[in-house]
């Protein structure tokens, strides 16, 4: 009698545990999340996004009765991960990690040099073309548009919008855009070198002039209006981003701008890139729609890319000899920052050692990352 | 707190505003809901219009505009906080004794039927109706669109169809998505109008902030020609100061004054010292190009 009650608690128990209740998929994606935890830390591919997201397809994947209400996955209301989960789902992290972005960002190379902003709206060209693929690829509108966003390179804007077009997909297109931005510095340098001339790279820019405190303060505060008063779905990201430079630059706030590009930032990126991984659980995660991501999303850095060097070189066509762009910062259109500004400085480094493109880089990098924001706000207003 | 106390009666009222009377039946035949004692009653449904649950409790329900307080919500009842964009019914049966829903006054059959709400201080009108006297019987008088739109009849058929405590106009998918898949299937015309707001949105930024810019040059001219004793036109327009100058200067007060400058758009020489932070890392994180 003692010995049957034994067995069957062991029985129950063992019935509980992730061995009785593995399935294939599970192991799949556990085997995603050590790949992606070996990215980061043998092959140094953004770790700080890559260790939690990797992490968080682990814990995400470990298999256990759902039936049995023992509140603990993510997709299980009231469970600890489903309420760190929220922020996701309800789209609230992106934009604390706007504020981030902008407490850390310094757009004095765009404020010097305005006409590189055209350079970040011109690489948002890879959404919308990523966007027309999907399309012909059988995916809804808002689904598609949801995915296009990868082509933004920016992983909270991708996660703020997914969370409002296409929530089922959001696991993938976030993992998705997460993944092309680590591997930015692989996809971008031979589109680089196909759509320019040597004559091209070689070109040397004038030194940006320097900009004044009050430029500075005044750029936030009228780039907040304008972007959001022309795509007013626009405002959590854009909001944020402006408030957190105006953090930065005014001067009497210096803690909460310390704050929130540092403790704050860093806080939501860990609970956002753990409970990004942590939703990928296999069954909602393998299926032939992630497959058809992951190519829309390479599809989308591809043109992303490409888009912002061809419209550096249609752009010279109109600029005096004097005034020329390197097209080698075109790709730095897209808005992972400052990743692709790096690329664009190092390519031209390899062809000029004198000729450091950062700065001037910088300029279009930030654009992008407006142009992002201001993208996924009028994918928004169209599609929600 | 005075201030913070008028954001909040002001975003309170501001909820309250957006209530709506969204669809009447005067007349129940039989062919529409019951209340919870099974008898048929006119109804009125009301509509929360906010994208936030709205407490109605306190504002009042009233057929006579001479009597605005006739039928006030009663307060503690759970039920009466609305969800955000839902509607709520209550019975006109002239018998609020049997519950929160139940009005203290009745419609009349075959004649015009003016019904009201009025806020919390029985003064602020927020919304009102009058149902025509024409109005059949199983009929009702409902707005086009949850919230707004026309006013119509509907007879509860398959194409004016009666919904009590729904919305009026019942959508299985998004209609504005169900556009674009039909009109803009291969994605031009999102893409045309996307870019063209994206390139819109960046070019007005680039057109400000060359006037801004160019404002700024002046200004530094003018500082320049005040510090000089000169007239502001004999400053050059091109003349500015390259970053590699003022580090230069910055440099050498540094090394040889010790000087602080905290003047705006002069020299600033102050210890940059940051806390550690991965992002913004040049050593270990997104700087660092990664080994292949």
């Amino acid at each position: 009698m003692f010995g049957d009650f034994i067995m069957s608690n062991l029985r129950q128990f063992w019935e509980l545990t992730g061995f009785a209740n593995a399935e294939l998929g599970n192991f799949v994606m556990l085997a995603v999340g050590l790949f992606f935890i070996w990215l980061a830390i043998k092959k140094n591919f953004e770790p700080m996004l890559l260790v939690p997201i990797g992490f968080g397809i682990l814990i995400g994947n470990v298999p256990f009765n759902t039936g049995a209400g023992l509140e603990i996955g993510i997709y299980e209301e009231g469970s600890v991960l489903n309420i760190l989960y929220n922020g996701v789902s309800a789209g609230w992290y992106p934009p604390l990690i706007f504020l981030g972005i902008g407490a850390m960002t310094d757009f004095s190379a765009l404020i010097a040099n305005p006409k590189l902003m055209l350079i970040g709206a011109a690489a948002q060209f890879g959404i919308f073309g990523a966007y027309m693929v999907a399309l012909a690829l059988g995916f809804a509108p808002d689904q598609a548009g949801a995915i296009a966003i990868i082509g933004g390179a920016d992983g909270p804007t991708a996660i703020f919008l997914s969370s409002k077009l296409a929530p089922n997909l959001m696991g993938a297109i976030a993992v998705s855009a997460y993944s092309y931005m680590a591997l930015v510095p692989v996809i971008q340098p031979p589109l680089m070198r196909l759509f320019t001339t040597k004559k091209e790279r070689l070109i040397r820019m004038k030194p940006a002039r320097a900009v004044s405190q009050n430029e500075k303060i005044i750029f936030p505060i009228v780039g907040m209006l304008l972007t959001c008063f022309v795509v007013p779905s626009g405002l959590p990201l854009l909001g944020m981003l402006f408030f957190g430079n105006l953090l930065r630059e005014c001067g009497v706030t210096t803690r909460l701008a310390k704050t929130a590009s540092n403790a704050l930032t860093d806080i939501v990126t860990i609970l956002l890139g753990m409970t990004v991984g942590a939703s990928t659980q296999a069954s909602q995660f393998l299926t032939p729609q992630t497959i058809f991501i992951f190519f829309l999303g390479f599809m989308a850095f591809i043109i992303a890319s490409s888009s912002g060097v061809l419209f550096v070189k249609l752009f010279n066509l109109v600029l005096p000899k004097s005034k020329k762009i390197n097209p080698l910062i075109g790709n730095a259109g897209v808005s992972a920052v400052p990743m692709s500004a790096r690329i664009s400085n190092n390519l031209g480094l390899e062809y000029d050692p004198q000729n450091y493109l950062l700065m001037h880089a910088m300029g279009p990098n930030v654009a992008g990352v407006i142009g992002s924001a201001v993208a996924a706000g009028v994918l928004l207003g169209f599609l929600a | 707190m005075m201030a913070l106390a008028c954001v909040a009666a002001g975003a309170y009222a501001h909820n309250r505003k957006a209530l709506r009377i969204n669809e009447v039946m005067v007349q129940n035949d039989s062919t529409s809901i019951v209340d919870e004692y099974g008898e048929y009653h006119a109804w009125i449904e009301l509509f929360n219009a906010n994208f936030a649950p709205l407490d109605i409790s306190s504002v009042y329900l009233t057929n006579d505009p001479a009597q605005p307080k006739k039928y006030p919500v009663p307060l503690g009842d759970v039920r009466t906080k609305m969800p955000k964009r839902q509607q709520i019914v209550f019975f006109a049966d002239s018998n609020h004794v049997k519950g929160t829903f139940h009005t203290s006054f009745t419609l009349t059959p075959g004649q015009d039927n003016w019904i009201g709400i009025y806020d919390a201080d029985g003064i602020t009108l927020i919304d009102e109706v009058t149902v025509p006297a024409s109005l059949a019987p199983g009929h009702s008088w409902a707005r086009s669109v949850d919230g707004s739109g026309e006013w119509q009849e509907r007879a509860g058929d398959e194409k004016s169809y009666i919904t009590p405590g729904s919305a009026n106009v019942i959508k299985g998918t998004n209609p504005k998505i169900e556009e674009f898949a039909d009109k803009d299937e291969y994605g031009f015309a999102m893409t045309l109008m996307a870019m063209c707001v994206v390139f819109s949105a960046l070019l007005c930024l680039c057109l400000c902030f060359y006037g801004i810019g160019s404002i700024g040059k002046y200004m530094s001219r003018l500082n320049k020609a005040r510090s000089k004793g000169v007239k502001v036109t004999e400053i050059a327009h091109d003349e500015h100061d390259s970053g590699e100058e003022i580090a230069a200067v910055v440099m050498a007060l540094h090394e040889h004054l010790n000087a602080h400058d905290t003047e705006s758009t002069i020299l600033t020489i102050k210890k940059m010292k940051r806390a550690y932070s991965p992002w913004s890392s040049k050593i270990y994180s997104l700087r660092e190009l990664p080994h292949k």
